[in-house]
C-alpha cells in the first residue's frame, strides 16, 4: 500500500506526546529534568512531521492516505447490519499542513516556556499538560471520523481547562478554566447532537462514508431541514471552540493561563480547531447553514474588534483580536472561500502565536505587568521583541509583503464575491470594517507598548531583552510571517504552492440546497464507490484518488466573481488598513486627537466597548443566574415538596396510627380493662362475704336454708 | 294434762337445733362451737328416736342414734385435736380471728 | 453442571460471617482480615467467571444458554388445599445481563471492605452485617427464580438498615428508617406482582403442570393459562397494572424521581463504605430488576410504556443535576449526581435498541465504579476534616496532590470525558436514544445533562481543590497506602474501560441482541 509508512509515522507522531504526558506526569516530580524528555519528543515529532508533510504533499499529493481500525463492535444487528465503532486517521494535504503548524508552534512554545516558566513550582506538571494538549490536538487534526473528532475535541477542552487553571491558587484562573470548559460544553452539546443525527442515519462516524451517502442524495431522515440542522449543530462545536458569538466569552478569560499557553492553545491551534473542523465538514453544509455561519463569523469579528479597541490589558487586546480573526475565518467558510479560511488559519497561527509570545516577552520583562498604560518606550530596551512583534502586527493588519495580507485579502475577496453573487453585502461590509479596526487596535497596542516615553519609570528600568530561549521562537515565527513561504508573488496568493496544495472538495448537499454558484451539473459517483471499498476492508491502509487538480466546486460563475473581486478587494483592504494605522498614529503617537476626549464625547459607546458589550453580565444575570436560581428553587422543592410528600406520608401515617393507637388504648383495650375492672369491683364486694370465718359460712347456710323454706314451702 | 305426742318431741328437737345453731354461729370460743355442734347432733337424735317411736319403724331410729353418738364422739375427738392445734398456732381459740380459710 | 461457582460466590461471605462469629471480641484485626479474605475470594471467583464466560451464549430467554447454572428443588409443599403443590427452586445462573453486575458487586464489595478499615465501633457486628449484605446483593444478581430473587432482595434490607442505623451520622435513625420503610414499601408491590404471576403461569415439571416462579418460564406466553389474572388473554388491564406495580417497586431502588428522596438522606448518614455499596451496587439492583424481570415478562407493556420510562430517565438526569448544583454538602451533591447518572440508565433502557441497552448496562457498571470512587473521595476528606461542607475547603490541591489527581480522574469520568469509561456508556445511551423514534426528543433534552453535570462537578472541583488554601486544614495528609489500594484498582478499571470498552461490551453483546430482538418482536 502506498504511504503505509506515513500512517505508521503519523501514529507515532500522535502518540509520542501522550507518552511524554504520562512519563512526565508520573515521574516529573522525582526527576526535575524530565521536562527535557517532553521537549525531545516534540523535536522528534517536528522532524517526523516535516518528513510526513513532504511525502504527502509532493509524493502522494493526489492520494488520500487513511487507515481504520475497529475499536469495538456490536456485531450484526438486525435492521442495521454490521455495527462497528471505528477509529481511524487520514492524511490529506490540509491535514499534514495543520500537523506541521501544530507541531511547530507546540515545539516553539516548549522551548519558550523553559525560560518563561522557570522557577514555577509545578514546572514539570506544566510540561506534561502541554504533552496531553499536543496529543489531543494532533488527534483532532488526524481523525477521519466524527467520533474521534469529538473525543479529541473534549480532550483539548480538558487540557485547555488544566492549563488555563494552571495557577489554580488564583480564583480568577480556576474560574476561567471552569468557564472555558462549560462554555465549550454548550457548543459540544450541539456538536454531539449533530453527530448523533448523522450516526443515526448512516450508522458510521466516518467522514467519507457519511459525505458519500449525502452525495448520493441520501440525506438525514430524508429531510432537508435535518441536513441544515446537522450542519448548524456541528457548527455549534466550532462556535464553542473557536469562540464565536454567542460563546466567545470564555476566550478572553482564558488569558489567565500562562502566556505561552495562550499562544499555543488560545491563539494558534486549539481555537482554530473549529475552523479546521468546518473545512472538513464544509461539503455537507447547506446554503442555509453556510449563511448562518457567515453571519455569525462576520458579527463575531466585528464584535471582538470593537471590544479590542478599548482594552488596556495587552493580553485582552490580543484575545479579542484572536476572536475577531477567528470570526474572519468562520465567515470565510460561510461564504464558500474555505480554502482561504484555512490559509488564514495557518498564517494567523504563526503571527498570532508570535504576538502572544511577544507579549509574553514583554510581560516577562515587566515582571508580570499586563496593563499597557504602565508600558511605553520598550522599543529601545527590547529590540528583538519589538521588531518581531511589529512584523506580526503588520501581518495581522494585512500589509502587503506579509503573510496576513495574502490570506486576508483572499478571504475578503471571498466575501466580496459572495456579495456579487448573492447580493448579500452585509458580510463583506463587516469584513472590510473589521480590517480597518484591526489595523487600528493593533497599532494602538504597538504604540502604547513600545513607542513613546515610558509611563512607569521604575518598571521600565528593570525591563531587559529576554533570553535566547524566548527570542529564537519569536524570530522563527517572524520569519514565517513573511509572504515568501507561501507564494512568490506577494499580491497573489493563488500563485503559490500553498494555495494550490489545498484540496478543494465538491459540496455534496443536494443541488437545491446549495448556493446558486455552487451548483454543478453532474454529481459525482467516484467518491461513493471508493467509499464502498473502504467500508468493507478494515484495518488496512487505503488510499483513494481525490480530485486534486480540477477545482470542481468552483463553478465558472464563482471563478469569475473571485476574479472580479480580486482587484477592488486589494485596493480597499490596503486602503483601510493604512487608514487604521494612520488613525492609530494620530491618536496615540502624535496625540493630535486625545483618546480620552473621544471617550468623553461618546461615553456610552466607550463604556459599551470597554465592558465587552455587557455580554458576560447578561449571561450572568440570565443563563447562569437563572440556572443557579432555578436549581436553588428546585433543591428547595426537592426538600420541601418531594421529600415533604414522603415525610408527609410518614407524618400522616403517624397521625393515623396515633388515632388508632388512642382507639386501641381507650376503646378496644378499654373494653378489656372494663371487664377486668368490673370483675374486680364485683370481687371486692363478694370478698367481704368470704371472711374465712366458718361461723359466718354456717350462718349463711342456715339463712339460705330458711330462705329456701320460705320460697318453696307450699304453706307460705 | 295434754298427751305428750310426736309434736312435742319435734318442738323440743327444733329448740335444741336452734340453740345449737345459735351456739355455732355466735360463740367465739371453739369449745362452745363444738358444744353447739353436739346440740345439733342430739336434736337430730331426738328426731330419729321420736319418729321411730311414734312411727312403725321398729328400733331403726334408736340404732341410727347410737351410730350418731359414736360418730359424734369421734368427731369430737378430731375437733378437739383441731382446737388444740388452733391453740398451738394462735395461742387462743377465738374462732372470730381464725380466718385463714379465706385465703 | 459441575463446580457450583455461583453458590460459592454467593455464600462465601456467609461463611466469612460465621467465621467472624467465632472470633473473640477484641480481635478487631482478625475480623477485618477475615472479611477481607471473604470478599477477596469472592472477587477471585468473579474474575474466574469472567474468564470462563462464553460470549456466544445469550441467556435471557433460554435456560440452556445460561451459564454456571445450578438448579435444585428448594421448597416443596404438596397438595395445599386450593393452591395445589407449591414448588420453589433454588435456581441460579448468569448471562450477559448479569455477569458484569456480579463482577461489579464483588469488586465494589472488596473495595468497600478496604475502606471499612477505620470503622472502630463494634467491629465484629459491622463486618458480619456487611458480609451478609454482600451475600444478599450477589444473590439478587444470580437468582433466576423470582422467589429466590425476592428473598435475597429482602435479606439485603436488614443489614443495610443496621449498618446505616448504627454506624451512621447524626441523623442515622431517621435515614435508616426512611430507607427501610421506603424500600419495603416498594417490595410490597413486587411481592403482589410476584404472587399474581405465580398463580397465572405454570411450568411442566416431569409431566405435571405446576405453578412457577421460574423467571425464564415466565417470559413465555405459553406459560400463562388463559384464565390467569396476568394472562395475556385477560381482557382487563391487569398486566399493565402489574407492570406498573413492579416498576414502582424497582424504581424506588434506582431511585427514580419522585421516589428518590431516601437516597440523599441515606448517603449523607451512612458511613463511607456503606455509601460506596449503596451507590455502587444497590442502586443497580433497581435497574437490573427491571431488565431481568419487568422487561422480558411484559414485553408488550414495555413497548407501550417505553416513552414514559425514557421521560422519567430524562427527568432524573436534569432534575438530579440541577438539584446537585444547589447542594452545599459534598456527599449530598454526589448523591444527587448518582440520581442524575441513573437517569442515563433509564433513558438507555427506554430505547429498546442494542446500543441503548448496551449503554444502559455499561452505564450501570461504570456508575458503580465511578460513584464508588466519588464516595471514597468524600470519605477521605471526611475522615480527616470531619466535615463535608463544600464551602469550608479550598486549595486542597497543593496539600494533597495525588488525592487531587484521583479526584480529577473521578470527576472527569463522571462528567463523561472521553478516555474514561463514563463517556462510552453515556454516548451509547445517547446514540441509542436518538436512534429510537420513541425517545428521540427526550434524548435531545437529556443532552443538557452533560452540560449540567460538568457544571456541578467543576464547581465542586474548584471550591474544594482549587483557589486559596484554607490554613485550617494544614494538618491534612495525602493518601495513605491503604487508600491507594482502594483508589488505584477503581481508577484502572475506569481508564481501561474508557480506552478499551469492547472488553465490557463483548460480555453483553450476544445477550443484549437477543434481548432487544425479543422485546421488539415478542407477541404477547
Amino acid at each position: 500500500m502506498p504511504g503505509s509508512n506515513l500512517i505508521t509515522l503519523s501514529l507515532i507522531i500522535l502518540f509520542l506526546p501522550l507518552i511524554g504526558f504520562i512519563t512526565v506526569l508520573l515521574f516529573g516530580k522525582r526527576f526535575s529534568k524530565l521536562y527535557n524528555f517532553e521537549i525531545g519528543i516534540l523535536s522528534a515529532n517536528l522532524l517526523l512531521t516535516l518528513y510526513v508533510a513532504y511525502e504527502k504533499l509532493f509524493v502522494f499529493a493526489n492520494q488520500k492516505i487513511a487507515m481504520d481500525a475497529t475499536w469495538f463492535s456490536f456485531g450484526n444487528i438486525p435492521g442495521i447490519g454490521q455495527l462497528n465503532i471505528d477509529l481511524g486517521i487520514e492524511l490529506t494535504n490540509i491535514t499534514v499542513m495543520m500537523l506541521f503548524v501544530v507541531n511547530l508552534i507546540s515545539f516553539l512554545v516548549h522551548i519558550y516556556s523553559t525560560e518563561y516558566m522557570k522557577g514555577d513550582s509545578r514546572f514539570s506538571r506544566y510540561y506534561s499538560y502541554l504533552g496531553i494538549f499536543t496529543f489531543s490536538m494532533l488527534g483532532i487534526v488526524l481523525t477521519d471520523n466524527f467520533l474521534m473528532l469529538y473525543i479529541f475535541w473534549e480532550l483539548v477542552g480538558l487540557s485547555s481547562y488544566l492549563l488555563i487553571g494552571f495557577w489554580y491558587e488564583k480564583d480568577s484562573a480556576a474560574n476561567a478554566g471552569k468557564k472555558a470548559f462549560l462554555v465549550n460544553r454548550v457548543g459540544d452539546m450541539g456538536m454531539w447532537l449533530g453527530i448523533l443525527i448523522l450516526f443515526t442515519n448512516y450508522h458510521t462516524f466516518k467522514f467519507d462514508t457519511i459525505f458519500a451517502q449525502i452525495g448520493l442524495g441520501n440525506i438525514p431522515f430524508g429531510s432537508e431541514a435535518w441536513l441544515t440542522a446537522a450542519g448548524i449543530l456541528l457548527f455549534m462545536g466550532a462556535v464553542g471552540k473557536s469562540a464565536q458569538f454567542p460563546l466567545h466569552v470564555w476566550l478572553p478569560d482564558a488569558m489567565e493561563g500562562p502566556t505561552p499557553v495562550s499562544a499555543l492553545i488560545h491563539a494558534a491551534t486549539m481555537v482554530a480547531a473549529g475552523v479546521y473542523m468546518l473545512t472538513k465538514i464544509f461539503v455537507i453544509l447547506s446554503a442555509d447553514a453556510l449563511t448562518v455561519i457567515a453571519l455569525v463569523g462576520a458579527f463575531t469579528s466585528f464584535l471582538a474588534a470593537s471590544i479590542a479597541i478599548t482594552q488596556n490589558d495587552i493580553k485582552k487586546v490580543l484575545a479579542y483580536s484572536t476572536v475577531s480573526q477567528l470570526g474572519y475565518m468562520v465567515m470565510a467558510v460561510g461564504v464558500g472561500a474555505y480554502t482561504f479560511a484555512f490559509f488564514h488559519l495557518v498564517t494567523h497561527a504563526f503571527f498570532k502565536a508570535l504576538l502572544f509570545l511577544g507579549s509574553g516577552s514583554v510581560i516577562h520583562a515587566m515582571h508580570h505587568e499586563q496593563d499597557m498604560r504602565q508600558m511605553g518606550g520598550l522599543r529601545k530596551k527590547m529590540p528583538i521583541t519589538y521588531y518581531t512583534f511589529l512584523t506580526a502586527t503588520l501581518a495581522i493588519s494585512g500589509i502587503p509583503l506579509f503573510s496576513g495580507f495574502l490570506s486576508k485579502d483572499g478571504l475578503l475577496a471571498g466575501t466580496y464575491a459572495f456579495g456579487l453573487l448573492t447580493g448579500h453585502w452585509t458580510v463583506a461590509i463587516f469584513g472590510f470594517v473589521v480590517a480597518f479596526m484591526t489595523a487600528f487596535y493593533m497599532f494602538r497596542l504597538v504604540i502604547m507598548t513600545f513607542h513613546g516615553e515610558p509611563r512607569n519609570k521604575e518598571k521600565y528600568d528593570h525591563a531587559h531583552e529576554t533570553p535566547k530561549a524566548m527570542t529564537i521562537p519569536l524570530i522563527t515565527l517572524a520569519v514565517l510571517s513573511i509572504w515568501i513561504w507561501y507564494t512568490p508573488n506577494p499580491f497573489n496568493p493563488e500563485a503559490g504552492w500553498f494555495y494550490n496544495k489545498m484540496e478543494v472538495k465538491t459540496t455534496v448537499v443536494p443541488q437545491d440546497m446549495r448556493f446558486n454558484f455552487m451548483k454543478t451539473e453532474a454529481p459525482e459517483h467516484e467518491t461513493a464507490e471508493a467509499e464502498k471499498t473502504t467500508a468493507e476492508t478494515h484495518e488496512t491502509v487505503e488510499s483513494e484518488q481525490v480530485e486534486g487538480t480540477t477545482r470542481v466546486m468552483h463553478s465558472e460563475m464563482y471563478e469569475h466573481a473571485m476574479h472580479e473581486a480580486h482587484l477592488p478587494t486589494m485596493i480597499w483592504s490596503i486602503l483601510l488598513a493604512g487608514l487604521g494605522i494612520l488613525f492609530a498614529y494620530i491618536i496615540y503617537q502624535w496625540k493630535k486627537i486625545s483618546a480620552d476626549e473621544l471617550a468623553k464625547k461618546w461615553p456610552w459607546l466607550y463604556k459599551f466597548s470597554l465592558n465587552k458589550w455587557y455580554v458576560d453580565e447578561f449571561y450572568d444575570k440570565t443563563f447562569i443566574g437563572g440556572t443557579l436560581e432555578f436549581s436553588r428553587w428546585l433543591s428547595i422543592f426537592d426538600n420541601k415538596v418531594v421529600d415533604g410528600i414522603v415525610n408527609g406520608a410518614a407524618t400522616l401515617t403517624r397521625g393515623v396510627s396515633a388515632v388508632s393507637g388512642w382507639f386501641d388504648t381507650y376503646v378496644v383495650d378499654g373494653l378489656v380493662n372494663f371487664t377486668a375492672f368490673f370483675s374486680g369491683v364485683l370481687g371486692f364486694g363478694l370478698k367481704k362475704i368470704q371472711n374465712g370465718k366458718v361461723q359466718s359460712y354456717v350462718l349463711v347456710v342456715v339463712l339460705s336454708l330458711i330462705l329456701l323454706f320460705v320460697m318453696f314451702l307450699p304453706f307460705f | 294434762m295434754a298427751h305428750v305426742g310426736l309434736t312435742h318431741f319435734l318442738i323440743l328437737s327444733a329448740i335444741l337445733f336452734s340453740l345449737g345453731i345459735y351456739a355455732i354461729v355466735v360463740r367465739k370460743n371453739a369449745i362452745m362451737v363444738m358444744m353447739g355442734i353436739e346440740l345439733v347432733l342430739n336434736s337430730a337424735n331426738i328426731n330419729f328416736i321420736a319418729f321411730s317411736h311414734f312411727g312403725n319403724y321398729g328400733i331403726s331410729g334408736q340404732i341410727v342414734s347410737l351410730v350418731v353418738i359414736i360418730l359424734a364422739a369421734a368427731e369430737a375427738a378430731v375437733a378437739l385435736a383441731i382446737v388444740l392445734n388452733l391453740f398451738k398456732t394462735y395461742s387462743h381459740i377465738n374462732v372470730d380471728e381464725v380466718n385463714k380459710l379465706k385465703e | 453442571m459441575s463446580f457450583p461457582i455461583l453458590t460459592l460466590i454467593t455464600f462465601v461471605p456467609v461463611v466469612g460471617m460465621v467465621a467472624i462469629l467465632f472470633l473473640k471480641k477484641g480481635q478487631d484485626n482478625a475480623v477485618r482480615y477475615t472479611a477481607l479474605t471473604a470478599t477477596a475470594i469472592q472477587l477471585v471467583l468473579a474474575i474466574i467467571m469472567l474468564f470462563a464466560f462464553d460470549f456466544t451464549k445469550a441467556g435471557i430467554l433460554d435456560a440452556s444458554t445460561f451459564q454456571f447454572v445450578e438448579k435444585a428443588r428448594w421448597i416443596t409443599i404438596p397438595n395445599v388445599s386450593w393452591i395445589g403443590t407449591i414448588k420453589i427452586d433454588y435456581f441460579v445462573g448468569v448471562d450477559g445481563l448479569s455477569i458484569l453486575m456480579v463482577f461489579l458487586s464483588a469488586f465494589v464489595s472488596f473495595i468497600a471492605t478496604l475502606s471499612s478499615w477505620n470503622i472502630k465501633k463494634m467491629v465484629k457486628g459491622y463486618f458480619m452485617l456487611f458480609l451478609l449484605l454482600d451475600a444478599a446483593m450477589m444473590g439478587v444478581f444470580v437468582s433466576l427464580d423470582f422467589f429466590l430473587f425476592y428473598v435475597f432482595w429482602e435479606i439485603m434490607l436488614l443489614p443495610m438498615y443496621f449498618l446505616i442505623g448504627i454506624w451512621g451520622g447524626p441523623r442515622k435513625e431517621y435515614a435508616a428508617i426512611k430507607f427501610f420503610i421506603y424500600t419495603l414499601f416498594g417490595s410490597i408491590f413486587i411481592l403482589l406482582t410476584m404472587i399474581a404471576l405465580y398463580f397465572s403461569a405454570t411450568e411442566t415439571v416431569n409431566g405435571i403442570q405446576l405453578h412457577t416462579f421460574n423467571l425464564i418460564e415466565l417470559t413465555k406466553a405459553s406459560a400463562y393459562s388463559a384464565t390467569g389474572i396476568l394472562s395475556p388473554q385477560n381482557p382487563n388491564n391487569w398486566r399493565m397494572i402489574a407492570y406498573i406495580f413492579l416498576f414502582i417497586g424497582f424504581a424506588i431502588k434506582i431511585p427514580m424521581f419522585p421516589f428518590h428522596t431516601w437516597l440523599p438522606d441515606a448517603h449523607v448518614e451512612a458511613p463511607t463504605p456503606i455509601s460506596v455499596i449503596l451507590a455502587g451496587v444497590l442502586l443497580k439492583m433497581g435497574t437490573y430488576g427491571i431488565l431481568r424481570i419487568s422487561y422480558p415478562i411484559f414485553p408488550e407493556i414495555t413497548r407501550e410504556l417505553a416513552w414514559y420510562i425514557g421521560l422519567f430517565g430524562v427527568i432524573n438526569i436534569i432534575y438530579g443535576a440541577l438539584v446537585a448544583l444547589a447542594q452545599k454538602d459534598f456527599k449530598k451533591l454526589i448523591a444527587y449526581s448518582s440520581i442524575s447518572h441513573m437517569g442515563y440508565v433509564l433513558l438507555g433502557m427506554a430505547t429498546l435498541s442494542v446500543t441503548g441497552i448496551t449503554g444502559a448496562i455499561f452505564q450501570m457498571f461504570n456508575h458503580g465504579t465511578i460513584t464508588a470512587m466519588l464516595f471514597l473521595i468524600v470519605g477521605v476528606i471526611y475522615d480527616r476534616a470531619h466535615t463535608r461542607g463544600i464551602y469550608e475547603f479550598g486549595g486542597l490541591a497543593n496539600k494533597m496532590p495525588v488525592y487531587t489527581g484521583i479526584v480529577t480522574i473521578a470527576f472527569f469520568a463522571a462528567i463523561g470525558l472521553p478516555g474514561l469509561s463514563g463517556f462510552i456508556s453515556e454516548s451509547l445511551v445517547f446514540i441509542g436514544g436518538f436512534g429510537s423514534t420513541v425517545t428521540r426528543t427526550l434524548t435531545i433534552v437529556g443532552l443538557l445533562g452533560i452540560l449540567l453535570g460538568a457544571a456541578y462537578m467543576l464547581w465542586t472541583l474548584q471550591r474544594i481543590y482549587f483557589g486559596k488554601f484554607n490554613e485550617k486544614w494544614s494538618f491534612m495528609e495525602d493518601l495513605t497506602p491503604r487508600e491507594y489500594l482502594m483508589f488505584v484498582p477503581l481508577a484502572i478499571v475506569v481508564i481501561y474501560l474508557g480506552v478499551q470498552p469492547g472488553l465490557a461490551i463483548d460480555f453483553m453483546n450476544t445477550s443484549v441482541k437477543t434481548f432487544v430482538h425479543f422485546l421488539n418482536t415478542a407477541a404477547f
